[in-house]
């Protein structure tokens, strides 16, 4: 993978043609551990891309980049065409952005968990509308009302009012999606979101995960096992090792015909 | 039996002659008490949270203060403001106001390992979900964290609270008659030691004991809150962990 070029987007920032997320170079060290290095790849608007690869190969810190949760230790990563950590100063050096200005493009994008983590000081729907009410401003009665379509939208209606420790680890993963889409972000990043549930449970989920991928033009980027279910929602498959793109193509493609041997082992070993 | 009878009628004698006096150690104990442990947990507050911002001057100047506080005596603390500020500073206050001052600052500096300490206990995805909900610092401490934290540093307040209420005979060493100084005064004074002192020993204890069980119930409210079972006490060994 070649980097791409930034500067074709660079005047306008925003528009239709810019893609949603540019990784341009990016590098991320642990330590010593050099995990991905000059990593770059696009992602189109409304684009659903499916991470696959070996464990270690980069795919959680990939998300975990972009949801800020990681420091980024080289490149740039561009949300509709703006830095979204690092910018490139006039002069070419590479500047770390302020908090404030980081936070303002965090806010469209979201992420849901392995591990649910709903707040546990908090009923189902305080969960939902907390963030709308406290970071986006809405009033508590339409973030309210928006909380409660989106519970009717993942089929738990009628639990809003009940701690989420009462509720199965398929509904709290439930919750927690349409806690993630209450902020309306433009990018959704899932991060193995049913590793953590009993086999019965997961369906559930993935229902909810196809439903919003066919109601609303959200940008995802996924993580999973669940071969399936990425073929069915994904555009693009992203197979990774030890941090590089090692083969990227439409799903059917990838899981009926794979190229590079270690995708074939890969896909073998899980399927 | 004769024996049995004659001690109760001493203690009954001495309590009559005296209560007056213990009444009033007692109420300065109880003053210094509940002013200092309410000061030792706003400063405890204030410090924990300096200590868990991303500033790093801020987080420097907490250490700084709880190092001293802690690392120092309280009662030289204490003769430090009541003896030397007054001279250099020309603060003059009531002996009362110092104590509490420093019973607040040295258990406020306690305190606030523990608050510091139950923060950094929230789980990391607790806080990561905040992050990924762009919740602004202010807001995911007030809303998220400290809620949960509450619950967990409520174990370490209450031993830090019941050291602190044994911790107010700090009082005698400036002359504030508390109930350690009148006990140590009526035994002076010819009164019957064992019955004084014994007398002392169960007031504190009954005192300790009422804080303690005042923070013990809301302990149990804030775990319910959170959907826990209320645990067992076990505050030692909160305790032992914050003051490591
Ligand atoms: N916080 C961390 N500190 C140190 N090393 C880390 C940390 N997080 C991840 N790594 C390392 O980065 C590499 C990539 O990890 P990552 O979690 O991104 O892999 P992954 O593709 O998501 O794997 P899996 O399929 O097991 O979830 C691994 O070698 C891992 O040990
Ligand atoms: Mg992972």
């Amino acid at each position: 993978m070649s980097s791409p070029d930034l500067s074709k987007f660079a005047a306008t920032s925003g528009t239709s043609g810019t893609p949603r997320i540019v990784f341009e170079d990016v590098e991320k060290r642990f330590g010593k551990n050099v995990v991905l290095n000059g990593l770059g790849f696009e992602v189109a608007k409304g684009e659903r891309v499916t991470l696959i690869g070996p464990s270690g190969s980069g795919k959680t810190t990939i998300l975990r980049l972009l949801m800020t949760l990681e420091e980024l230790s080289g490149g740039y990563i561009y949300v509709d065409g703006e830095p979204l950590t690092h910018k490139k100063a006039d002069n070419g050096k590479r500047t770390a952005l302020r908090p404030k200005e980081v936070a303002l493009i965090r806010r469209r994008i979201g992420m849901v968990f392995q591990q649910f983590n709903l707040f546990p000081n908090m009923s189902v729907i305080e969960n939902i509308i907390e963030a709308p009410v406290h970071v986006l401003g809405q009033s508590k009665e339409e973030a309210r009302s928006k909380a409660q379509s989106l519970l009717d939208q993942v089929g738990l209606g009628d639990r809003g009012d009940e701690h989420p420790t009462r509720l199965s680890g398929g509904q709290q993963q439930r919750v927690a999606i349409a806690r993630a889409l209450a902020m309306e972000p433009e990018i959704l990043l899932l991060d193995e979101v049913t590793s953590a549930l009993d086999p019965e449970l997961v369906g559930d989920v993935l229902g909810v995960l196809r439903d919003v991928a066919n109601t609303t033009d959200i940008t995802m980027l996924l993580v999973t096992h669940e071969m399936q279910f990425a073929r069915d929602v994904s555009h693009r498959v992203m197979m990774f090792d030890e941090g590089h793109i090692i083969e990227e193509s439409a799903p059917d493609a990838m899981f009926s015909n794979p190229q590079h041997e270690r995708t074939k082992k890969f896909l073998q070993a899980i399927l | 039996m004769a024996e049995l009878f004659t001690v109760p009628a001493g203690v009954i004698s001495t309590v009559q002659a005296n209560w007056q006096q213990l009444l009033g150690g007692l109420k300065i104990t109880v003053e210094l008490s509940v002013f200092g442990g309410a000061l030792a947990f706003v400063i405890a507050v204030v410090l924990g949270l300096a200590a868990m911002t991303r500033f790093a001057v801020l987080r420097m100047i907490s250490r700084i203060i709880v190092e001293f506080f802690r690392g120092t005596s309280l009662v030289v603390q204490l003769f430090f403001l009541v003896f030397v500020t007054p001279v250099v500073f020309g603060w003059g206050s009531h002996p009362l106001v110092f104590a509490f001052v420093a019973l607040g600052l040295n258990y406020g500096a306690y305190g606030s390992e523990v608050v510091r300490g139950a923060l950094t206990a929230v789980p990391k995805e607790q806080w990561e979900c905040t992050t990924a909900l762009s919740m602004p610092w202010v807001t995911k401490i007030r809303r998220i964290i400290w809620p949960q934290a509450w619950a967990l540093m409520l174990p370490g307040l209450n031993s830090l609270m019941v050291m602190l209420v044994k911790g107010t005979a700090i009082a005698l060493f400036i002359g504030l008659l508390d109930l350690t100084s009148v006990s140590d005064n009526l035994q002076k004074q010819g009164a019957e030691r064992f019955t004084v002192y014994g007398i002392s020993f169960v007031l504190y204890y009954l005192l300790a004991m009422a804080f303690s069980a005042f923070l013990r119930r809301i302990e149990v409210r804030a775990q319910r809150r959170l959907g826990l079972k209320p645990t067992k006490t076990d505050t030692n060994r909160a305790t032992a962990g914050a003051l490591a």
